[in-house]
């Protein structure tokens, strides 16, 4: 089976959306080689895979962690949770090409010495998992065992000890102090566990059959490979896209100057994320590090086009309340800091004369509630505020001087928070 | 052999603000505007172990961990 060429390597060349079944796998990718662990680990260590749900960890590094963290048997969640309301590509991915995921996932069970696979999804995607087990299991082709776990549809659902929790029937789905020992030690039924975003794993099975030269053939150095994008403001409809790591998002969206003039800022990373004014936003090598060194990140490849004609200040002030709305309810400074966070800049979106100590008291709350969490959503809402406040610095100064935009259409989609479902 | 070395973890989840903490180690711990404890710094200074041994204790939701960070 030859090697795929060009930057569809998850998605169908064609652009095909159809469910890629069994048969069609194999007739694409070819059968898994039978690597041995070792060869499966030191595969993904020089591939530089890193994970893709938006973490941004070292895969073989958390593998070996894994796999030598004591005597218990390991287990691998396929993460497919995907709680950020802005995000696609795994659900799509887990609906198009779910035996690529099923094939990463029990490479990585292989590397690790792990015999159960534990698929933590979101609802819509569980049928036709089931149907591609199914084909999986009459060709008796994998030696671990599977099982569907649904995740809780809420935004911190993926969270690594947030899937764990859901796992081993804890309700509800919420993160755990991992300050001193983390589920790679003492996860999933108390054994270790290795927790990877199944974009992640989906390019695990690419690796295994075609191997780490192949892999860093597209991409930077330093960020190896593709990434699948869900773009929202690019067309009608939100859409993913397959773009290799390095090129810019003008040339991977097709966007000419007169396309960016129609947009206002970039948001990378989804909710969690950060903002990043236009001109950089398109025109910078779109890579995990270049996004850190404009106070932003990658995240999980959510990539929002923000139209002129929308208030970015209410949008920003509908999507930090939604966020404060999904904290987990656990910890006092994210309990007490997001709300006051959200009620700063509704102020400033909404009624910016009440807003004391002006635009500048935002960064100095966002400092309040940096690293104080048993997760890291504060630390994400923190830069989501932080970035508005340089980015559209403009449009708060406007509003600082003449009062709020009069009238303003909704843009992002914010769902209701699931907070008191919960609590 | 080094002396061992030491860091200060709060479990914020455990933690309910009653603030015992920074009235024992006022030199390593603040509270927020909401009465949670900030720690300051990444390491105990060794003059300052015992006492934060003892605050650890004294915390009503037992949340705060002497860490030890010499041997991994």
């Amino acid at each position: 089976m030859s090697a795929p060429v060009g930057p569809s390597r998850l998605l169908d060349p064609s652009g095909g959306a159809d469910v890629i079944g069994l048969d069609a796998h194999l007739a694409r990718w070819g059968t898994l080689p039978d690597l041995s662990p070792k060869a499966l680990l030191d595969a993904v260590d020089r591939s530089g895979l890193r994970g893709l749900g938006g973490a941004w960890f070292p895969v073989g590094t958390k593998w070996r962690a894994v796999a030598g963290s004591g005597r218990r048997r390991p287990v691998v969640v396929a993460n497919g949770a995907e709680g950020e309301p802005a995000s696609g590509k795994d659900r799509y991915l887990l609906h198009h090409s779910p035996h690529l995921v099923l094939d990463g996932a029990a490479m990585a069970a292989r590397a690790v010495g792990s015999d159960r696979v534990v698929l933590h999804v979101s609802a819509g995607p569980v049928a036709g998992l089931q149907a591609a087990l199914a084909q999986r299991a009459t060709r008796r082709m994998d030696s671990c065992a599977f099982e569907i776990v649904v995740a809780p549809d809420r935004f911190l659902a993926g969270q690594e000890s947030a899937a764990v929790a859901t796992i081993n029937g804890r309700n509800p789905a919420i993160p755990t102090f991992v300050g001193i020992r983390t589920v790679r030690d003492q996860g999933v039924a108390g054994r270790p566990t290795l927790v990877q975003n199944v974009e992640t794993l989906a390019h695990v099975a690419l690796i295994a059959r075609y191997g780490p030269d192949w892999f860093g053939d597209i991409g930077t150095t330093d960020s190896a490979g593709t990434a699948l994008l869900t773009v929202t403001g690019r067309w009608d409809a939100p859409r993913i896209v397959e773009v290799p790591f390095g090129t810019t998002l003008e040339r991977a969206l097709g966007l000419d100057p007169e396309a960016a003039r129609g947009i206002q800022g970039v948001l990378l990373g989804g909710y969690g994320g950060g903002w990043v004014p236009t001109s950089t936003a398109l025109t910078m090598p779109f890579t995990e590090q270049v996004a850190r060194s404009h106070g932003s990140s990658i995240g999980a490849g959510v990539v929002v086009l923000l139209p002129t004609g929308v208030c970015p200040l209410v949008e920003c002030a509908r999507v930090v309340r939604y966020m404060e709305g999904e904290g987990a309810g656990q910890c006092g400074p994210c309990v007490n800091g997001l709300d006051v966070l959200a009620t700063s800049v509704e102020h400033l979106a909404y009624r910016p004369r009440s807003l004391r100590g002006g635009v500048a008291a935002l960064p100095t709350l966002c400092g309040l509630v940096e690293g104080r969490g048993a997760c890291h959503h504060p630390d994400g809402v923190a830069r989501f505020v932080r970035t508005a406040v340089d980015v559209f610095a403009d449009h708060a100064a406007l509003h600082l001087n003449r009062g709020p935009c009069q009238t303003t259409r909704p843009f992002l989609s914010v769902p209701s928070p699931a907070r008191s479902a919960s609590r | 052999m080094s002396r061992p070395r030491y860091r200060l973890i709060v479990d914020p989840i455990a933690c309910d603000g009653a603030g015992v903490c920074a009235e024992l180690l006022p030199e390593m711990i603040t509270l927020d505007p909401w009465g949670f404890p900030i720690i300051h710094g990444d390491e105990v200074p060794d003059g300052l172990v015992d006492l934060a041994r003892r605050t650890t204790v004294s915390c009503p939701r037992l949340a705060l961990t002497l860490l030890r960070i010499d041997r991994s």
